[in-house]
């Protein structure tokens, strides 16, 4: 480095931590060498957020948050959307990366959670990791739920006037909630504009506070790995791991490779099929919303389907309150019970490489009910699949609340010393 | 265990067995400026008094191979400017008052129709070719695959009538389903092919008008996809020449 850069860059360190901050987090941040597939999700999930964040900016120069009726008679959310998509320069490639992009956002962040059952990436010392992690999922499934009002479409209404009624459930102060949440006795022009608010916002702003500390606290303890042993526990001569490599320029050039693939995938869908068949973007929802005229059946987003189905799969009162709200209780606890997964996993190892038949089996099952569950929340409701729901919302649970027994009695390998690679 | 597997395992069919089926004729869907022309051109004669298209502006035409002097001469009967969308001067609540129901816009009509049963245009398609004649109706028209529907048959002088003979069947269970065949009454203008082409031809229209750019949007996307390939085997490169030194 010139003499004449040394001396800014000695100017700014003297004022900011710029290179410390660099060196901490990239240049001198060791992570282990084996990470395998399921590590590409954590950077690309940073990536969806850089997407949706840029491509949200250009939509709010354009998109208007009015549910009142044009001279056509259709209302101006939904119209601005169609002008975006229309008349705006590249407003449909924005638009097409924004819908996408809030799939993508969540098949990314699944299989990025489904990494951490995987290896343990919960355990000891990285609890705080994961309850930020689950932090960001809450605050990601209002993002994406109030970001769906905002077409105004049949779907964006009627899905958000189910759900918001589920809040109406609750005891004593329920009622008065869901006025509170809505703006209005219906979902109305009020609710347009305060989801538009938080959308644009409010939760973005959470969002990236908690991915901030997500990575400020993966940095401290640093990261785990496929065969979840320490790697801070076997140091060279010089003080860094031995099976650790310094994230820049290792990990930021492996990363591109998944970015590049990641991009593949997504632009696939942009421009070959943005309706996703229907998941992505549904029909229903190039109709404009219209209070007077209930779909005949309302199904939320794809990502949603696995929750609803455990809230629908509540039928019982109990303690002579509604099975609605023993519904929502349920469906919330699918969610918190996640952060929880730290402290009920009793297993010696981490990783499933050396976890037993067992836990192997148990996974599987889980994974089976989580898809069977996501298919269900899609249908409308017949006794059967209820019951179906029923059989899988006790196995969604039963594979946390059992797991301080069976992973205590499975049947583990010894953990090895050093990373296998 | 084997109960549960089991139970996991049936799950699916379980879950498929019900709701009501549709059947749908495939939609020939064309992209050729001929179809699309003169299904532009049957849009604005037909449906454009009653619908209205009004994220669809008339200059947009320019893209399915017409000159502006054409549409302006030939198919712009609602509007001054060449700029302005496909609007109707028929009033929103006078529709409802003549109709039960305003007639939709039609703009994106083509994306809103998909379902579980066959695309948007399959729907359109097959719903222009299923009315007949009805008297118990206000209109005088009923449709097979929109019960009750508000809207008369306007493409009437072309295709001529239908008679619908309606059969009543027993699946053996006591659930009785009406079951309606269509058969052809008083003949239009139109041959049965040549209805069936014009249909086509309307429904190809519709779909366009449904996202003008789609045709664009696969171009780009191809070129887009061979970038983002040889960015992949460039990326990879590089990743494997840095890591050669990583056991």
């Amino acid at each position: 480095m010139t003499t004449k850069s040394q001396a800014v860059l000695d100017w700014i360190d003297a004022r900011f931590p710029l290179t410390s901050t660099i060196k901490g987090h990239l240049t001198e941040y060791y992570a282990p060498k084996n990470f395998n597939f399921w590590y590409f999700f954590g950077s690309l999930a940073l990536l969806v957020l850089v997407i949706q964040i840029v491509t949200g900016i250009f939509l709010v120069m354009h998109y208007k948050p009015d549910a009142s009726l044009n001279a056509s008679g259709v209302p101006v959310a939904f119209a601005s959307v169609e002008y975006i998509m229309r008349d705006v320069p590249g407003g449909w490639i924005i638009r097409y990366m924004h819908s996408t992009g809030a799939s993508a956002f969540f098949i990314v962040v699944y299989l990025h959670m489904f990494r951490g059952l995987l290896y343990g990436s919960y355990r000891k010392p990285r609890e705080l990791i994961w309850i930020f992690g689950t932090l960001i999922f809450l605050a990601l499934m209002a993002e994406a739920f109030m970001g769906y009002l905002l077409p105004w479409g049949q779907m964006s209404f009627w899905g958000a006037q189910v759900i918001v009624n589920l809040f109406s459930a609750i005891p004593v102060i329920g009622p008065d909630l869901s006025v509170v949440i809505r703006g209005d006795f219906v979902v109305s022009d009020a609710t347009l504009n305060r989801f538009f608010s938080f959308h644009v916002i409010a939760v973005p702003l959470i969002l990236i506070g908690l991915v901030a500390a997500h990575i400020v606290a993966l940095h401290e303890v640093g990261s785990n790995n496929p065969d979840g042993v320490e790697i801070k526990k076997k140091k060279g001569a010089d003080g860094h791991p031995l099976d650790g490599i310094p994230f820049h320029p290792y990990y930021t050039v492996k990363d591109i490779v998944g970015v590049v693939g990641f991009l593949i995938v997504f632009s696939f869908i942009v421009f070959f099929a943005p309706e996703g068949g229907g998941y992505f973007l549904e029909f229903n929802n190039f109709i404009p919303a219209d209070p007077l005229k209930t779909p005949p059946h309302i199904a939320p987003v794809w990502y949603f389907t696995p929750f609803y189905s455990i809230l629908r799969a509540v039928t019982y009162p109990l303690f002579g309150i509604d099975a609605k709200f023993w519904g929502v209780v349920a469906m919330g606890a699918a969610v918190v019970i996640i952060a929880f997964l730290p402290w009920l996993d009793r297993s010696p190892v981490k990783s499933i490489r050396y976890k037993g038949g067992l836990f192997k089996l148990i996974l599987t099952v889980f994974i089976i009910a989580f898809f069977i569950l996501g298919y269900l929340g899609v249908l409308p409701p017949t006794p059967g699949r209820t019951l179906v729901s029923q059989i899988c919302s006790v196995i969604y649970f039963g594979f946390f609340l059992l797991m301080p027994w069976y992973s205590k009695i499975d049947k583990c390998k010894p953990e090895p010393d050093r990373v296998t690679g | 265990m084997k109960k549960l597997l089991s139970a996991l395992l049936f799950a699916p069919l379980l879950a498929l067995a019900s709701g009501p089926e549709l059947h749908l004729d495939k939609a020939p869907v064309s992209t050729d400026p001929a179809a699309l022309q003169n299904g532009a051109k049957i849009f604005v004669n037909y449906c454009l008094n009653c619908h209205g298209a009004s994220y669809m502006r008339y200059n947009r035409l320019q893209e399915i191979g017409l000159s502006e002097q054409m549409i302006k001469d030939n198919l712009m009967f609602t509007a001054d400017k060449i700029g302005e969308p496909m609007r109707i001067a028929m009033q929103r609540d006078e529709a409802k008052v003549f109709f039960g129901a305003a007639p939709p816009d039609l703009t994106v009509i083509s994306r809103s129709r998909a379902s579980e049963f066959g695309s948007g245009a399959d729907w359109l398609y097959t719903y222009l070719r299923s009315f007949y004649r009805d008297e118990s109706r206000p209109t005088g028209w009923n449709n097979k695959i929109f019960e009750n529907v508000g809207m008369p048959h306007v493409l009437y002088e072309l295709q001529g009538e239908q008679v619908a003979k309606v059969e009543q069947k027993d699946d053996g269970h006591g659930n009785k389903t009406k079951e309606i065949t269509l058969e052809p009454g008083k003949p239009g203008k139109l041959s049965k092919e040549e209805y069936d082409k014009a249909t086509a031809d309307l429904v190809s229209y519709l779909v366009w008008m449904g996202e003008p750019m789609a045709e664009k949007r696969k171009s780009i996307g191809t070129g887009v996809i061979a970038f983002l390939s040889l960015l992949f085997v460039l990326s990879y490169l590089l990743k494997k020449n840095f890591w050669k030194d990583i056991h």
